[in-house]
């Protein structure tokens, strides 16, 4: 990356969702217009006003629509304006921020609309199906290996290497979906204990059904502008600090999986963007990405915030609580609110973007924020990004 | 700023490349791209990578995981615009002005020859609810856009055939047009229609191929290639979707145009003298080069030559898809690589690129490039 950044500021001046649930009856587009137009209205912003769109949606498969990001764009408010759809696996509802901040930090456009859509619920017999064409057609395929799979021995491995416990893991899940009763939008909230977690059903060991994230249809949008812009609509802009991405190579069989290095080099990244030289001091609330409990320590670590494998020493102390010193997914995650894969993503930038503006309601953290960070993965366990705002 | 385009390469433009996979195709057009740039190296000198692909037409549901390695973009920031190569040069000009990188790889790549269901991926393009309507036929929207456009213009069978001789006969001064060749009008106008008004000679056949370019910004250009080729301007734009469109017009292309002559500080279009215009069914050349506003009617200006060589405007002197095969995604790369070649012999000092995402679309990216 160049170190003699020139950029021009770009801040958050609105964001909304839809509700995460299984089987919405609305359709791709009108769940994308509905997390649309709550973003324009909290941003005081009407659809004419907007000059460029940004879409993000994971595997077209999902929807079952070839092209997504031109069918999307009618429900995205993409009529006779700049469209364009990004895609980095799971890791896309992040990427969708960070293209909307290069949008305007190019002088190209002003007003930009970030859009993410997910509908998981029509695949058929499940979702997984999906990812049954996610494979190296020649070598992986004929094997007809399963995403938990994959998942599973990653999260052994970390397990094994970092000498860590399920319980302690478990803590996440618990942590996680009582955060989620605080969240209006979310799906899968609940009162949990460790013992539940441990007693689900096992999916693929050490994977059990609570550790997992639900299949889940959803939407989420933010309005992301230049300076000038956002100066003139809000007194309490939300100022995009820093971006960072990394795709490692396709290869996961021949990877490390104990710890995430492509997310370093995306945090590390973003962090030089925003300056941050002590991640683990100068960032208030976090919102990493947590599809499964594990991936959560895993991404906390990954991101620098804990040493490796100390991640869940610091979540018993409470260091993760939503009362504690650096707030871990104060939305509830993925693991609480729903996992629609691109709309998640989005999702855990909005929960921070309406951290740091005060207006989280119930989910609001108790110390006082300024810098907060949201993260996404996906891909063949290869892709990450990174986002850093401040108020 | 301008940004120049210090590197190109490619691989494939025929119709089967049975002796690689899609990914040694990537590989061999980023490699030759890399030696075209002063044999940079993807692990040091470059800042991000994009690449520009669709699931479907990959058949992977996440394609975008086979992104990085052939292109040197393994532990870098690299991401994936689904959509047409021009886009992604857009987004890699973006990259650049935003200060995030100072030198940016653009990739796409098509091999419909591995497509055995091609209809049905077109099918799974339209609407879920009131698009699909099974249509045995992937081109009849175009046939009802040719109808639509001839009654707008007063355009004959004559004049549609009249751009399939132009482009194809322009190929054969192309390495990457397999589909060149001498024709006249009969031979196209005798033809079976394929979908009225459209013979399979107005219709572009797809090619297998891949295409790498390196952007970079002014101030570092020059240290990778003495004669970079300067995007002045660019941009996109998405009219709508195919049940409020106005078929016949190509609203997308005055769009993005505009934008981009604006950010070319283009004050007259007659500056303009060539342009490497999707023309993906013949009709659409027509129509593209009315959305690009270099005509008020193209085809007055067809009947009277001024889209030849030597001409007003040159259209397509490369042969355009016409000749050259459609590759799907990386179809506006290969009509900017044309653009780029014709600049780079000196046979004129500035080109339009304007790119088509095809049907059922209505997304179209423009670009003016200099050298």
């Amino acid at each position: 990356m160049k170190s003699n950044l020139y950029f021009r500021r770009v801040a958050v001046i609105g964001a909304g969702l839809t509700l995460f649930r299984r089987r919405l009856l609305e359709t791709p587009q009108e769940l994308a217009w509905e997390a649309s137009r709550k973003a324009l209205d909290e941003a005081g912003l009407d659809l004419k006003d907007i000059d460029c769109v940004v879409i993000g949606s994971a595997p077209d498969a999902f929807d079952g629509v070839h092209m997504k990001g031109e069918y999307l764009a009618h429900g995205s408010g993409g009529i006779r304006r700049m469209v364009t759809r990004v895609f980095v696996g799971g890791a896309t509802g992040v990427m969708v921020p960070i293209t909307a901040w290069y949008h305007v930090a190019s002088g190209l456009c002003q007003k930009v609309l970030a859009v993410a859509e997910e509908k998981m619920s029509p695949a058929r017999p499940h979702p997984q199906s999906v990812f049954r064409y996610i494979w190296d057609p020649i070598t992986e395929k004929p094997l007809n290996p399963n995403l938990i799979w994959i998942f599973a021995m990653e999260m052994h491995r970390y397990m094994y290497v970092n000498k860590i416990s399920k319980e302690e893991i478990a803590l996440v899940s618990v942590k996680n979906k009582r955060n989620a009763l605080n969240n209006p939008y979310a799906q899968a909230a609940g009162n949990i204990t460790v013992d539940d977690v441990l007693k689900s059903e096992i999916l693929v060991w050490p994977v059990q059904l609570l550790d997992t994230s639900p299949v889940s249809d959803g939407a989420a949008a933010m309005v992301i502008v230049s300076e000038d812009i956002a100066r003139r609509y809000t007194d309490t802009p939300v100022w995009i600090e820093g971006v960072g991405w990394a795709l490692d190579n396709t290869e996961w069989t021949g990877r490390e999986l104990t710890y995430p290095r492509y997310l370093e080099y995306a945090a590390r990244m973003a962090y030089k963007m925003a300056a941050i030289e002590r991640p683990s001091k100068e960032i208030d609330v976090i919102e990493p990405y947590d599809p499964f409990d594990y991936k959560e320590l895993h991404h906390i670590e990954g991101l620098m915030i804990a040493k490796r494998g100390e991640a869940p020493k610091l979540l018993k102390e409470g260091v993760f609580d939503i009362d504690g010193d650096i707030p871990s997914s104060p939305s509830g995650g993925l693991l609480g609110v729903g996992n629609p894969i691109a709309a998640a993503g989005l999702m855990k930038t909005i929960s921070i973007y309406w951290q740091l503006k005060g207006t989280a309601g119930k989910m609001q953290v108790k110390k006082p924020v300024h810098t907060g960070l949201a993260q996404a993965w996906g891909d063949l366990m290869q892709a990450s990004t990174v986002i850093v705002m401040r108020n | 700023m301008r940004i120049g385009i210090v590197g190109v390469g490619w691989y494939g433009f025929k119709p089967n490349t049975r002796e690689v996979s899609f990914r040694e195709m990537m590989f061999e057009a980023a490699t030759r791209a890399y030696y075209d740039a002063g044999n940079l190296n993807p692990r040091t000198d470059v800042d991000t990578f994009i690449s520009c692909q669709e699931d479907f037409w990959e058949g992977i549901a996440i394609a975008d995981e086979f992104a990085p390695d052939p292109i040197g973009g393994a532990m870098r920031p690299t991401m994936t615009v689904t959509g047409d190569g021009l886009q992604g040069i857009l987004h890699g000009v973006m990259h650049i002005l935003s200060g995030l990188s100072n030198v940016t790889v653009v990739e796409s790549h098509a091999k419909p020859s591995d497509i055995k269901t091609l209809r049905d991926v077109i099918e799974f393009a339209y609407d879920p609810i009131y698009g699909r309507i099974g249509a045995k036929n992937i081109h009849f929207l175009a046939g009802l856009e040719a109808t639509k456009y001839m009654k707008i213009r007063n355009a004959t069978r004559e004049d549609y055939a009249s751009v399939v001789v132009k482009n194809k006969r322009n190929g054969l001064r192309n390495t990457r047009a397999p589909f060149s060749s001498n024709l006249n009008i009969d031979d196209v106008t005798k033809r079976d229609f394929v979908v009225y008004p459209l013979t399979d000679l107005d219709i572009s056949r797809f090619v297998d191929g891949a295409v790498v370019m390196v952007l970079a910004s002014e101030e570092v250009a020059r240290k990778f290639n003495d004669t970079p080729i300067w995007i002045e301007g660019i941009y996109s734009a998405t009219e709508t979707t195919l049940e409020l469109s106005n078929l016949g017009e190509a609203t997308y292309m005055k769009i993005a145009s505009r934008e981009a002559y604006k950010m070319a500080k283009i004050d007259s279009i007659r500056k303009i003298k060539s342009a490497f215009v999707d023309d993906t069914y013949s009709y659409k050349e027509l129509q593209h080069i009315e959305g690009l506003e270099l005509s008020q009617n193209a085809v007055e200006d067809l009947r009277e030559g001024e889209f030849e060589i030597g001409g007003k405007v040159e259209v397509n002197p490369l042969g355009g898809h016409l000749a050259g095969g459609r590759a799907l995604e990386a179809s506006g790369l290969a009509l900017l690589l044309d653009a780029i070649d014709y600049l780079r012999e000196g046979k004129v000092d500035n080109a339009v690129v304007a790119s088509w995402r095809g049907i059922p679309t209505f997304t179209g990216a423009v670009g003016v490039v200099s050298r």
